[in-house]
């Protein structure tokens, strides 16, 4: 097996793996260790501004990816929504959300390096975590002209067919051979975010399984009874 | 009527002398870690004055507790979705120096220095990064004794409403000990407002407990409790406060703030209160009837009617009892001189406060101020201590109850300075405050003289209803496999394996050979 089947055919299943078992044993055996690990308390200066475009630009980008590449794209057409549509909304979406992202992530990640008492409180992780998706981010904004140029010949055919590589992994056919003829930008963007996954477990990004939406239906009140300890 | 009985507290705030004991010691036993080095559970407050952290009272900047929006209970810092959509990043947290940025000595500095001409000295370090600090700008109890400007002081949000420019004048100087802890609300903000669902309030005895393992650090619990008394632990990420000493009260001990207490000013019992009036009673128009709206909330513990629900609801018999041995009852509902601090904030807390008397002897003495019957004591609205700033810190500004409480406690030493000083009983003052005879003993023997058992009057708790297997708990009872933190009970376990938690079941376990 050469390293180019090893990257884009087997990478992906170890780092997928090591992403859900290593969670569920976080979760299961170090649940304190289980937290967003908020340092506002020690400054809030910036964070009510890089905070929320970080979070908002990355959920968005996140959720941009998972619809975007999973979806198959004769769901789309079905739709009524051409590649080139596609193409176009990507491009669209990702870099506002890109640069949201960006611009917040920076600034936390200066704050976290530059703020002594947050600088003081961060772990190793904590600063290379956000280091590393930064990199992704940049290198993920760096193929937005690329994407443009495509799109401009009216070529719909990389994003298609990076879409078409990531269903062959969820679906356990991989194919790296779909990544055979996309620009290396693309690749490269590809393996720093897939390692976003391995890392995951062992960073304080494990906070986002947590998104607490329980809460908007929660009761305000909550009482713990010793007899419904008997129960459980 | 939902019976439940709560672990409530009176701080009687005539006789804090401000020594601290309470804070050094819940300090040493509860927050002498990393992370919480600024975090203290109990603190004591010269008031006036801004307090800890800075301004906690002024809920137009930290927007904590509740309030009412078109008649409906809802929390002052907003809904449900906008917490979530400001989780992020927290508008109304407060930042450490709010507190005070925690600091240490170069102790060794004074042992390993060279000879020099002048003595060395400890400096200050931050425990925050390890950093010198040139200079303390602020602390935990920055403003003790009235230490500091007036102008800085007087921003306490408990003069508002009154004249303050005339209390910064030397002549009219007033001073009380305010003693903090977490209130162990009926109708706690905390709970309400974290996000995780991790903070709740126990059943038994109503102590309101973060659990640390459920805790995600959204940080909403800090921002929504008024009373500022939940924690960041900026080292583990995670909520911590004052866990009301559980484990010494299911014992049967008193907290460790309230035995520490040189002063005896701390009491400690239960209440029995309806549970199903709690949203009612919060949710009163007029703040100003929100003390009153509390004290319909508590249960007589002595109505037959009560204890009949109580015994259906699952109170212990030997919870009612200590109920109806309650000090806190007496002080609160009996004789009506113990309030709850900032019932405005419609949190119900379980921390009510005896108002001080202001030591007025010289005045007494040179005859200044107007007396009551007696022509002994002074009138209560002329003590030191204006009335409305009481009012203000305990019944939402109405002064009426306050009023009625001073002169009960003036009435009370009024008549026992005439049974001590005079030789016969004088119960002129006592009619005026209507208290009996009988009941000014009474609180004399528990003001005055508070002997421990009518201080602490604290019923075990009940691990029998939650123990199944007792012959289990005995051999696994302090002690953990692995990670102590983590019990490792999750029902989806990716481990399956015997539970760890004492919880097994009495049926007998499967032989090994059915199973295999």
């Amino acid at each position: 097996m050469d390293l180019y089947t090893l990257i884009f055919g087997v990478y992906p299943y170890v780092a997928l793996t090591v992403f859900v078992l290593g969670s569920w044993i976080r979760f299961d055996k170090e649940q304190y260790t289980w937290k967003s690990d908020s340092s506002q308390l020690l400054s809030k200066k910036g964070m009510r501004l890089y905070s929320n475009l970080f979070h908002a630009g990355v959920i968005a980008i996140f959720f941009g990816h998972f619809f975007g590449l999973l979806i198959p794209h004769p769901v789309f057409r079905a739709l009524g929504m051409s590649d080139m549509a596609h193409q176009y909304t990507a491009i669209v979406a990702g870099a506002i959300f890109g640069t949201s992202a960006l611009i917040g992530g920076a600034g936390l990640w200066l704050r976290r390096l530059g703020n002594r008492r947050v600088r003081a409180a961060s772990r190793w992780m904590d600063i290379n975590i956000l280091g590393w998706l930064m990199l992704t981010l940049m290198v993920g904004l760096s193929t937005l002209p690329v994407s443009l140029g495509h799109a401009a010949h009216g070529n719909a055919e990389v994003m298609v067919s990076l879409a078409e590589w990531v269903q062959s992994i969820v679906y356990l056919h991989p194919n790296p051979g779909y990544l055979a003829n996309v620009d290396t930008i693309y690749k490269v963007h590809v393996f720093l975010g897939m390692s976003v996954f391995l890392f995951f477990p062992f960073t304080r990004l494990v906070h986002i399984w947590s998104a607490p939406l329980g809460y908007l239906g929660r009761a305000y009140q909550i009482v713990r009874s010793k007899r419904a300890a008997v129960a459980r | 009527m939902k019976v439940r009985a709560q672990f409530a507290l009176v701080f009687n705030l005539d006789k804090c002398i401000g020594c601290h004991t309470c804070s050094v010691t819940c300090k040493n036993v509860w927050t002498n870690r990393k992370g919480v080095e600024y975090a203290w559970f109990n603190n004591v407050e010269s008031k006036p004055g801004i307090g800890y952290p800075k301004q906690w009272e002024n809920q137009e900047i930290w927007r904590g507790g509740w309030e009412l929006k078109d008649g409906k209970l809802e929390l002052r810092s907003g809904s449900r979705l906008s917490k979530l959509i400001n989780i992020f990043s927290n508008p109304d947290m407060p930042e450490i120096d709010d507190y005070y940025e925690p600091f240490t000595f170069d102790y060794a500095h004074l042992q390993n220095a060279p000879l020099s001409e002048a003595a060395p000295t400890a400096r200050p370090r931050s425990q925050l990064d390890g950093s010198r600090m040139e200079k303390i700008h602020w602390g935990p109890n920055w403003e003790d004794d009235l230490a500091g400007e007036y102008a800085k002081r007087s921003q306490d949000k408990n003069l508002d409403n009154i004249q303050k420019q005339m209390y910064g004048e030397f002549e009219n100087t007033f001073h009380m000990y305010l003693p903090r802890i977490c209130n162990h609300c009926l109708n706690p903000a905390c709970v309400a407002a974290c996000p995780s669902g991790s903070i709740y309030k126990r059943e038994e005895d109503g102590i309101v407990l973060v659990d640390q393992d459920k805790c995600r650090g959204w940080r909403m619990c800090v921002s929504s409790c008024p009373y500022k008394k939940v924690f960041y632990n900026w080292e583990s990420g995670k909520a911590e406060k004052c866990i009301g000493c559980y484990p010494r009260v299911e014992s049967g001990m008193p907290t460790i703030c309230s035995e520490s207490c040189v002063g005896r000013i701390r009491y400690n019992g239960i209440m029995l209160y309806d549970a199903d009036r709690i949203a009612e009673m919060a949710s009163r128009q007029n703040e100003q009837d929100l003390y009153q709206a509390q004290l319909n909330i508590f249960l007589d513990p002595n109505d037959p009617a009560v204890i009949a629900q109580a015994r259906k609801d699952g109170v212990p018999e030997d919870w009612i009892g200590a109920a109806q041995k309650s000090p806190i009852y007496k002080m609160a509902i009996d004789w009506k001189i113990a309030f709850p601090i900032h019932p405005e904030y419609r949190t119900l807390p379980m921390v009510w406060y005896v108002p001080p008397l202001s030591p007025v002897q010289s005045q007494i003495d040179q005859g200044n101020l107007p007396t009551g019957p007696d022509g002994a004591i002074p009138l209560a609205d002329s003590l030191r201590l204006p009335l409305k700033y009481l009012a203000n810190l305990l019944t939402a500004g109405r002064e009426e109850p306050v009023r009625n409480a001073l002169n009960r406690l003036i009435a009370m030493r009024s008549y026992q300075r005439s049974v001590h000083v005079e030789g016969k009983a004088d119960t002129r003052a006592l009619e005026a405050a209507g208290i009996t005879e009988d009941q000014a003993k009474e609180m004399y023997r528990y003001l005055a003289i508070a002997n421990y058992e009518d201080r602490f009057v604290i019923p075990t708790g009940h691990e029998e209803v939650r123990l199944e297997d007792f012959y289990g708990f005995q051999g696994q009872n302090g002690f953990t496999f692995g990670n102590d933190s983590s019990p490792g009970i999750s029902p989806n376990s990716l481990f399956p394996e015997r539970r760890k938690e004492t919880l097994d079941s009495l049926e007998p376990a499967p032989s090994a050979d059915e199973r295999y």
